[in-house]
């Protein structure tokens, strides 16, 4: 029984459709933030956001969100040593076939990503649960995150380090994406270039999304 | 040609190793990678010293006994063969050559660029067959199996069992060599009445063993002799995932 | 000479083997706990034996040389296996691959034996597809079968160019499965050094392990030896690396006959030799004779200026061009047997015509089928062997021609077996290559495989029984006996000889010389000066070997020059007894050619009434001529032919 949770494809399912899980939640962020630029009063942001934050369906299901990254990090992080471990004695010239290079990178990037996340957690979320959030003028009994947000990236370094990491996380996607259809058993010779394609475009699409929405505040 | 070849030296399973650098002169190119290293042992005999332990045997790229991490690649700097089939006029005069054993936990080396490779015995062990007895069998045409199956199981079947994709990988895992037999069996009605079994104890034999995970880096797809693909992965962890929840 | 029986059961040839079964002694269930068995070698007949025996129950230990069974150079067989299935419908049948056997091996086989081989053959198709074995398969999904030389139907099983890998991946898998279950323990990374026996009986072995290089004694109630042939003693060989002849050798020097030893078989399309720092000969497959035309140029001058790489052969037009097959055997053309292709190509380039910096090759040309059937049909047959030669040789074969040459490639000699596989020591038996064969002086394309697993599957595992039957009461052996300490301390001693001489010359320099001698005078084409100069010449090197081989390092752990060494003493000696025999042998035969001996047209000449016997050699003692027995060949089955190439 031990061997069927602790199975090395066993983790690798679960690292799969966690991941999955969490690029769904990307798509869904990603829209919410763009709404800033579609509507520059922040009325439409705040409002998506105060929804989010009072919906007691979403309001549940943000512990599933967060129990999916805690399972893809620690998984994750457990499948890396045991990956290191099963060659204590590195080569002198390194290994440089992968197909996938970006593959090579993914606790990297992960731990980048995880690093961000915790600050950006710090940055909203805490604020927001612990009620220091400012009222939005705009509307009665809503909090102004939209503000929060514009404030952060008017500041050039903020900036910086958001594009930054967002670049990562676009090449941490490129990989996971078609990766996890490896993982999951549904690799297929007819549809995989069009699942790697897939993964690239929504690399491309998500980075690219979350990237523009500083730039253009910054640049305004 | 002449060349600098910089060699693991590791006395034996608990020495600790250590790169030396051997000149050689006058390789002609037509000489195959391991004849050089034949042509330098012959050269370190003549002078008393240990020669370099490598394996090797068929020299034909078939039986998969040699192995050898050359720059940084198994088999070194050409694609679909074993080193027995590398030929020195992949090199330029004066190159650095650097030979290293393969590297994984469950590949200990046993003298300078020999490594223990029984961990893949043991995973065939674990269930790599299929458990009928020598005996009277149905007549072979009995069982009428599709050619792009057959050919499919065969693609598979042609693992030489190297370790060259266990060597690439940067995380040592054996998941090419093992999907390999898994999907031949697989592939084929034979192999259909033990199918769950045998996948679930090949790959707790795998992990228990100590090779890495997976992480669909394909370089063992890229440093494969016999070319074997990733989809074969794919379809043990369908196999895998079949098995575990029926 | 009583000890020579051959033990053939009574009752007509087809009968034979089921009577056998029928009345053979066995072993009950219970009993075959009790029994040890000891297995050396794990190609196709060792791994089929080993796996067979310890599913009956028996208590199997099997040993390799390798790193793992399933590296056995029984993996390197390219083309296919045989059997009288007659799928295609084209009039094969159980007689007639026995007579097509009999034939190619010019009849100096016995037929008993080749009888049962091929009445097994179905069952080894059968037992494989059940393992799950790829085999090739038509659209309709049953298993396709190919054409081979020596044969007027359509009977080769096959996968791929791979055929023998996936035939010893199926019986190592079988091997795995009984080694799991626990009745089979397996030894790797081990050579057998000596047989122990006792009483007059075979029960056990003297192994050395090669990693930590010392030697362990191993106790059982019979001894297999599955250990291949012996090619490697002409130095350049198909035979992998570590293929050797010294487990044969040492049961010959503790009283096992050795049977016809000069049979050997040179195989003609292989990639020719580039250079004195050569391993290795690398195989084309044979099937390339199908559609290459094999040719040299037709005058010398143009020869001579191919060798210095002053002309292209595609610059030699169509008049200057000699296809020596076609014009010797207007038949049979470029798909002559083995043997008399490979004689054919020898005498061309010893007369001068050879092509290639060396002079020592032929060309092997495609432009013709390219030019009939298209590349792309070509690239479909051969791709693969087109590949293979590309990378070794650098040459695009689609382009100019290939060039090939003989090279030796099996030995249908070896250790003589009676009709249960038992030599002359009674409880060691010998199995596949490395006994002296279904095959007689010439074994065809695509039998190999099928003896193989034939004796290893379906032979061994009834013989065997039938012999231990008896021994159901004698407890398992203990190694603390002095017939032990006396065989390990022989080969103690003569490793400790080996690491004293220190001498100025590597074991490889020995080797090679020996090689050549064997080459030059026991190869393709032999006569009476050339086998008594070898005798001498190897007898004188020898000598040399023993005053100055250089093997550096210690016995404390791994010594490749060491075990390179223990292998090379064994070939100093058995050099000279293939010499010895093919001296005897004053006839051509298959593989054995004697120059003295053939027709007015150059064709092997056989001699029937004075040689329709296996030399079964006997060993008399260190610097004592061997004694030759010989054990008549009787054919009722089949009427013995001159073979004939020249018309159909």
């Amino acid at each position: 029984m031990s061997s069927t949770f602790y199975s090395s494809l066993t983790k690798k399912y679960v690292m799969s459709l966690a991941g999955l899980f969490l690029l769904s939640f990307l798509l869904v962020h990603l829209s919410i933030n763009l709404l800033l630029l579609l509507d520059e009063s922040r009325g439409l942001f705040n409002e998506a956001a105060h929804f989010m934050g009072t919906n007691p369906f979403i309001q549940t299901f943000q512990w599933v969100l967060f129990g999916g990254f805690a399972v893809h990090m620690l998984v994750g992080v457990i499948l890396q040593i045991q990956n290191w471990m099963a060659r204590p004695k590195r080569y002198n010239k390194k290994a440089v076939s992968e197909e996938s290079y970006l593959s090579k990178f993914m606790i990297h990037t992960g731990i980048i990503i995880a690093v961000f996340l915790v600050i950006h957690l710090g940055d909203f979320f805490v604020l927001k649960i612990t009620g220091q959030v400012p009222e939005f003028a705009g509307h009665h009994g809503t909090e102004d995150m939209g503000l929060l947000v514009i404030e952060k990236f008017k500041m050039g370094g903020y900036v910086l380090f958001y594009v930054i990491v967002l670049i990562f996380l676009g090449f941490h996607l490129d990989h996971a994406f078609q990766s996890a259809f490896q993982s999951l058993g549904l690799n297929n010779p007819k549809y995989m270039p069009f699942l790697k394609g897939l993964g690239r475009i929504l690399a491309i699409v998500i980075g690219l999304g979350y990237i523009l929405i500083p730039l253009v505040i910054y640049f305004k | 040609m002449d060349l600098k070849l910089k060699i693991w030296r590791q006395a034996g399973p608990d020495a600790s190793g250590k790169f030396v650098e051997y000149p050689i002169q006058d390789i002609s190119p037509e000489s195959s990678f391991l004849e050089m290293l034949d042509i330098l042992n012959e050269q370190l005999v003549a002078k008393g010293e240990d020669p370099v332990a490598f394996d090797h045997d068929c020299r034909e790229g078939i039986c998969g006994t040699c192995s050898l991490f050359i720059n940084g690649r198994p088999h070194g700097p050409d694609t679909a063969i074993t080193t027995c089939q590398l030929h020195m006029r992949r090199f330029k005069d004066g190159d650095t050559i650097v030979i290293e054993p393969w590297r994984a936990k469950p590949f200990p080396v046993i003298k300078d660029l020999m490594v223990d490779r029984i961990a893949f015995d043991e995973i065939i062990q674990a269930g790599g067959y299929v458990s009928i007895n020598t005996g009277p069998m149905p007549d072979a045409n009995v069982l009428p199996i599709p050619k792009k199956n057959a050919d499919l199981a065969m693609d598979a079947a042609s693992c030489i069992g190297c370790g060259a994709c266990v060597a690439t990988c940067k995380n040592a895992s054996a998941m090419l060599f093992v999907s390999a037999k898994v999907s031949q069996f697989a592939l084929l009605p034979q192999g259909k009445a033990e199918a769950k079994e045998r996948v679930r104890k090949m790959v707790a034999k795998m992990d228990e063993l100590g090779f890495g995970n997976c992480t669909n880096t394909y370089a063992c797809e890229v440093e494969c002799p016999k070319e074997i693909s990733v989809t074969n992965i794919a379809r043990m962890n369908r196999e895998f995932f079949m098995a575990k929840i029926s | 000479m009583a000890k020579l029986d051959s033990k053939i059961p009574e009752g007509a040839i087809a009968e034979k083997w089921t009577n056998y079964k029928a009345h053979q002694n066995l072993v009950n269930p219970a009993n075959k706990r009790k029994i040890d068995v000891i297995v050396i070698g794990t190609g196709l007949a060792g791994g089929a034996a080993a796996a067979s025996l310890g599913e009956l129950g028996f208590n199997v230990k099997v040993f390799c040389i390798q790193d793992s069974p399933r590296r056995a150079h029984s993996i390197a067989a390219q083309g296919g296996i045989n059997a009288a299935k007659n799928y295609p419908n084209d009039g094969d049948s159980i007689y007639r691959l026995f007579y097509d056997t009999v034939k190619g091996g010019d009849y100096r086989a016995r037929e008993a034996n080749v009888y049962r081989l091929a009445e097994v053959s179905n069952n080894i198709i059968d037992q494989c597809v059940a393992q799950g074995v790829p085999f090739a398969r038509e659209y309709g999904g049953l298993l396709d079968n190919r054409s081979f030389g020596g044969a007027l139907v359509s009977r080769t099983f096959y996968a791929r160019g791979q055929t023998g890998q996936q035939l010893l991946l199926g019986a190592y898998s079988a091997l795995s499965k009984e080694i799991n279950k626990g009745s089979v323990e397996l030894y790797t990374r081990r050579e057998m050094q000596d047989i122990v026996i006792i009483d007059g009986k075979a029960r056990g072995v003297i192994v050395r392990n090669l990693v930590t290089g010392k030697l362990e004694r191993h106790g059982a109630h019979a001894v297999l030896l599955a250990t291949g042939g012996y090619g490697n003693v002409f130095f350049l060989s198909t035979n992998a690396m570590t293929s050797n002849g010294s487990a044969a050798w040492r049961v010959y020097k503790k009283g096992a006959f050795f049977g016809n030893p000069s049979f050997v078989q040179i195989h003609p399309t292989c990639i020719p030799v580039h250079g004195d720092f050569q391993s290795k000969l690398t195989l084309m497959s044979e099937s390339l004779r199908n559609d290459g035309r094999i040719w040299v140029p037709g005058n010398k001058e143009d020869a001579e200026k191919i060798q210095k790489g002053e002309l292209k052969p595609t610059e030699i037009t169509e008049e200057n061009r000699d296809y020596y097959l076609e014009r010797r055997y207007p038949a049979f053309g470029n798909l002559v047997p083995r043997d008399v292709a490979s004689r054919a190509a020898k005498e061309r380039c010893d007369a001068g015509f050879g092509v290639g910096n060396t002079g020592l090759a032929v060309y092997l040309d495609f432009a013709d089928a390219i030019n009939r059937l298209g590349k792309n049909v070509i690239e479909a047959r051969y791709g693969n062997l087109f590949q293979m030669y590309e990378k070794i040789v650098d040459e695009n074969p689609y382009e100019t021609p290939m060039m090939i040459y003989p090279a030796i490639h099996y030995t249908m000699g070896g250790i003589w077996v009676d009709y249960e596989l038992q030599t002359t020591i009674p409880g060691l038996f010998a199995g596949g290559e490395a006994n002296f064969s279904d095959h007689g002086a010439n074994r065809l394309g695509a039998s190999a495989l099928m003896q193989g697993l034939s004796d290893g599957y379906f032979v061994l595992p009834y013989t065997m029984q039938n012999y231990l039957a008896d021994q159901i009461n004698v407890p398992h052996f203990s190694t603390d006996t002095p017939e032990f300490e006396k065989a390990e301390n022989g080969i103690q001693e003569m490793i400790d000889k080996l690491l004293s001489i220190q001498g100025d010359e590597t074991v490889d320099s020995i080797h090679k010389r020996l090689g050549l001698i064997m080459w030059n005078y026991v190869g393709m084409a032999r006569n009476i000066e050339g086998l008594e100069k070898a005798i001498t010449q190897i007898q004188e090197l020898r000598k040399e070997f023993w005053t100055r081989v250089k093997v550096p390092g210690s016995n404390d752990g791994m010594n490749v020059e060491l075990e390179k060494a223990l292998r090379l003493v064994d070939y100093l000696e058995l050099g000279e007894l293939m010499a010895r025999d093919a001296l005897v042998r004053n006839e051509s035969c298959g593989g054995h050619f004697r120059e003295e001996y053939k027709t007015d047209e150059g064709e092997a000449l056989r001699d029937d009434k004075a040689f329709t016997f296996v030399s079964a050699w006997e060993y008399t003692g260190e610097d004592k001529e061997p004694k030759l027995n010989k054990e008549p060949l009787v054919f009722e089955n089949i009427e013995v032919k001159q073979r004939n190439y020249k018309s159909a």
